[in-house]
């Protein structure tokens, strides 16, 4: 990649149709180098089918993409090698061993025999996974099978990492090892698109983040951007016994300067400009029949700025996410 | 970037992964021997025939090895997506292809020796023309190679390939003239003999093994050659146009 060249991945009027599905429609955005871009939607929003045309594994119908400076479709070999690239699913070979897995990896980019043993030795030992190194991949748990993944995509050091959903369905301890680890390749200068249904993680990781619904970009920019409007406002969390959608609407005519929604049964969610003063709320609330467990104080997260611009609830999605690829 | 890194890897990977498993060899050597033994008896001849049967098994067992290993190496890698990993390498497609069906033409030439091996012990090969016949053997090879490539991008299952190459593979055993001379098959089935590409390889191997050729060497050699090319040619098309959407 030039070192003038500060853009590592730039995308202008993207676009895929599958059938009668548009599932892209004109996608632009521009990934500098260095940056930790994440890419986040629910379900079918076209996070993977944009990984996919970026990478090669698919034919965009319209638009242009260049990669380092170079035009995908006119040197896609070229641009291939500049990038690794992390699936979705862990798709090695089952009956190699992970060193053997890693080592083949690092062939398909034409490393030779002392230079890929060696970088499969150091990876192993990065990632933690040294003992399991002459285990066959196929008997690796779901966390080991993510690491080692992440490995293979990196092995050949290129510049640019793509990450399709790299913590969804596993336990949370590797989970928070794939971040650190994550967080560690961006601190060493990799720029890194991930995609995620986790917007907590996004949150935390990410540089800038795009929101992507239906094939189009609703909004790009960085966290703190992003974040900034609803930073001044109060968010309370009551959690109460018995159901209160009976009562939101006299809570709205009681304290007006507050926003009141429930979230689920049992669950409501107030929001002021100012501190909310929990007292005369819980009162309130007992006086009509409910039954005050807890009253927390939220901090305004990313994912309330999600909720606000996809208009999609972010735990429908981790849970829709979930249910095909399994929990976190 | 040095190519023949990747492309000698591939190849390894899939003869470590796939070929030198002991299901496979053993498919390779039971195989022929069943078809040979089937024959052997059919014909209920004396131990004369054998060279008047080894073509045709010699050609039936490159056949079947390299045709239902592809469904293999092809289609599962391309079902459990670990053919992606490949796809996402900067290797030219005709470079990879070729190192992916690289191993099952060594598998189907190493296949083809089983029965000739059988054979050396109980007639005298003295007489047959081994530059012919490893040229025979090589191109048939290579055919079956890329009918099984053909067959295992044109489908998404397992076994479907298998299903699908019993299509192709089953009508050839009657077709090619590989136990009955195509001189004497009913008329109307004789145009779909010379649609077929064992058709000429085992013209070669006839050749080869008891002399005299249906149709001139260079002929058998150019059709298969064309067949080869033609095979290969359409399913780097249908990889194109299927699996890179």
């Amino acid at each position: 990649m030039g070192a003038d060249n500060k853009v590592a991945i730039e995308v202008q009027g993207l676009a895929k149709r599958f059938d009668d599905v548009q599932a892209i429609a004109g996608v632009d955005f521009d990934v500098r180098v260095g940056e930790l871009f994440g890419f986040l939607g629910p379900n079918g929003a076209g996070k993977t089918t944009t990984i996919n045309m970026i990478t090669g594994l698919a034919r965009p119908d319209a638009g242009s993409i260049r990669i380092g400076g170079i035009d995908c479709s006119d040197r896609p070999r070229a641009a291939q090698h500049l990038v690794g690239v992390v699936p979705d699913e862990s798709n090695l070979y089952a009956e190699l061993t992970g060193f053997d897995n890693l080592c083949f990896c690092a062939a398909l980019y034409g490393m030779g025999k002392a230079e890929r043993r060696a970088s499969a030795r150091e990876l192993l030992d990065a990632f933690d996974l040294t003992k399991a190194a002459d285990r066959k991949f196929g008997v690796y748990s779901k966390g080991m099978k993510r690491k080692l993944t992440i490995a293979a995509g990196i092995i050949h050091k290129p510049g640019i990492l793509f990450l399709d959903e790299p913590t969804t369905g596993i336990d949370v301890a590797s989970a928070r090892q794939l971040r650190q680890l994550i967080a560690d390749l961006h601190r060493a200068g990799t720029t890194i698109f991930l995609t995620t249904h986790y917007i907590e993680e996004a949150e935390r990781l990410c540089d800038r983040i795009a929101f992507i619904v239906s094939g189009r970009i609703v909004r790009i920019d960085t966290v703190e951007h992003l974040i900034q409007p609803i930073q001044e406002r109060h968010v309370v969390q009551i959690t109460c016994a018995n159901t209160m959608n009976d009562i939101q609407g006299k809570l709205s005519e009681s304290f007006p300067e507050l926003e009141c929604k429930t979230i689920k049964q049992g669950l409501l969610r107030v929001v002021s400009k100012e501190p909310v003063r929990v007292g005369p709320l819980v009162r309130f609330l007992e006086d009509h029949g409910a039954e005050v467990f807890e009253a927390r104080r939220m901090r305004p997260s990313l994912e309330d700025i999600f909720v606000r611009i996809t208009g999609i609830e972010a735990n429908a999605m981790r849970k829709e996410k979930e249910k095909a690829g399994g929990g976190q | 970037m040095k190519l023949w890194i990747a492309f000698w890897n591939i190849l390894v990977k899939d003869m470590r992964t796939y070929y030198l498993k002991p299901p496979n060899i053993s498919w390779g050597l039971i195989f022929p021997l069943a078809w040979t033994g089937m024959f052997f008896i059919k014909s209920g001849s004396g131990l004369e025939s054998i060279l008047t049967l080894l073509p045709g098994v010699v050609a039936l067992s490159i056949l079947f090895g390299t045709t239902s290993l592809l469904a293999v190496t092809v289609t599962f890698e391309k079902k459990n997506r670990s053919f992606e990993r490949l796809l996402l390498a900067p290797i030219p497609l005709e470079l990879l292809m070729l190192a992916k069906t690289g191993g099952a033409i060594l598998f189907g030439v190493a296949n083809a020796f089983v029965p000739v091996i059988m054979a050396a012990f109980l007639a005298d090969l003295s007489q047959v023309a081994w530059g012919a016949f490893v040229a025979a053997v090589f191109m048939i090879a290579v055919a079956s190679t890329f009918l099984g490539l053909f067959i295992a991008v044109a489908v998404s299952e397992v076994f479907e390939a298998q299903t699908f190459s019993n299509f192709f593979r089953f009508p050839m055993i009657f077709l090619c003239g590989l136990f009955f001379p195509i001189e004497r098959l009913p008329v109307f089935l004789k145009p779909l003999s010379y649609m077929l590409p064992l058709t000429y390889g085992v013209d070669l191997l006839h050749g080869a093994v008891n002399g005299g050729h249906a149709m001139p060497i260079a002929l058998d050699l150019s059709l298969l050659g064309a067949f080869c090319v033609g095979l290969f040619a359409v399913s780097l098309w249908n990889i194109k146009r299927k699996w890179i959407l």
